[in-house]
């Protein structure tokens, strides 16, 4: 019994320690192609802000159709829709409009989490990091549709407001900008 | 080679998961990794969650796995008053924040008659660090009193209108009914729990426990969507 316990002991060292080989591996590769601007993360820059000082954001009313999706480094179906915001970002920047990447993420968690994210994908588009615990008052002010589950979109043209709890292909998300617009 | 590249991460990623089980952190991140470097959309966001239980609703009882191998149903609960339902997973960084608070409800309010039942609603094949097996380590790992239960066939999270985790219900039995009182968010501030103000969910116990109509019926919080 004792045996088989440090049998079991040494193989769970082993494996935590083969699983972080592995993941250091998979980190050299994928940013191997990332080209020498965005390796140094100190130059990025990701504001925080509360609810009040967004919300001005999510309100405009001019000729721009500002896109703003709701999201966070832990959020899976969020971050595999990411690619589809950036599309969109690099596809209309002749056509007035602006994505907002609004991370959720907590803030203590930016130097670990949110900036080598950011770095690792090349991401573009603008990001903010909201960082105000008082959902219950803020998710209402985002839409009265909003259940608080990420990911969460909102389109607004000229007042024109379309809000989504849901996730995104890049035909899917052109289409209903489209409608807007 | 940038695909070559991406599926190498995959293949690295998908071993880690298999193989290294037990490292909960490290599996945690590799799993990241895979969502990272997948750019296909994994779930059926498409299906409106409209539906779901509102306010005054009776919800239903159900019969789910139990962490200890026990099924387990609201009506096994003869004395209970009502239920603090609560739609929960092992790693979503909100669920895990509320921990703590989960086993203090219960510690608050099993003896006062409403016992915290906590169900994992999130398809492991979808999100890997939910699966049976580490809902045990984790209810270990955070002392989870009350029963941690596994929907497995995803359905008792629909009834309700689980959109994300956590998301509570609380139920009271009005004769021989389990009536949806209240809502949402265990309290203003999921982050921080010394810095709460507003203690949604264990008012609305205490005004049910005084004989009061709830006050504050709906609350809203950030969630991690319900992984289908």
């Amino acid at each position: 019994m004792k045996n088989l316990f440090l049998v079991l002991i040494v193989f769970f060292t082993f494996s935590c320690k083969d699983n972080s080989e592995g993941k250091k591996d998979s980190k050299d590769f994928s940013t191997e192609n990332i080209d020498k601007n965005f390796k140094d993360i100190s130059k990025l820059k990701v504001p925080i802000y509360n609810f009040s000082q967004l919300e001005p954001l999510l309100n405009k009313n001019n000729d721009t159709t500002n896109v703003i999706n709701f999201w966070a480094t832990w959020c899976k179906p969020c971050i595999a829709e990411l690619p589809a915001f950036e599309k969109l970002n690099s596809d209309y920047t002749n056509k007035k409009l602006k994505v907002i990447l609004v991370s959720l993420d907590f803030p203590e968690n930016m130097e670990k989490q949110v900036l080598p994210f950011i770095e690792k994908q090349h991401i573009k588009s603008e990001v903010i990091l909201l960082d105000d615990p008082d959902a219950n008052n803020w998710i209402p002010k985002v839409s009265e549709e909003w259940s608080g589950a990420i990911p969460a979109t909102l389109i607004n043209h000229n007042g024109k407001r379309k809000f989504f709890e849901r996730s995104f292909t890049f035909q899917e998300l052109e289409d209903e900008v489209k409608k807007v617009i | 080679m940038k695909t070559r590249s991406k599926l190498l991460i995959l293949a690295i990623a998908v071993l880690g998961i298999v193989t290294f089980g037990s490292c909960k952190n490290e599996q945690k991140k590799t799993s990241e990794e895979v969502a990272v470097n997948t750019t296909e959309t994994e779930n059926s966001e498409e299906t409106p969650t409209a539906v779901g239980y509102n306010i005054g609703d009776t919800a239903t009882d159900f019969k789910l796995k139990d962490i200890s191998g026990k099924m387990v149903s609201l009506s096994d609960y003869k004395e209970a008053k009502g239920f603090i339902v609560i739609f929960t997973c092992n790693t979503c960084p909100f669920a895990v924040a509320s921990e703590e608070r989960m086993v203090a409800l219960d510690a608050e309010f099993k003896s006062k008659g409403y016992p915290v039942i906590a169900i994992n609603p999130n398809n492991p094949k979808v999100q890997p660090d939910d699966t049976f097996e580490l809902m045990q380590a984790k209810a270990k790992e955070a002392g989870f009193t009350f029963p941690y239960l596994y929907d497995d066939s995803q359905t008792v999270y629909a009834k309700y209108g689980a959109t994300k985790t956590p998301h509570v219900y609380l139920l009271q039995k009005e004769s021989g009914k389990n009536v949806v009182k209240y809502i949402g968010a265990i309290d203003d501030n999921v982050k921080n729990a010394s810095a709460v103000k507003d203690r949604f969910l264990a008012n609305a116990v205490n005004e049910l426990l005084a004989g009061k109509e709830v006050s504050v019926k709906e609350t809203k919080a950030i969630g991690c969507s319900v992984k289908q």
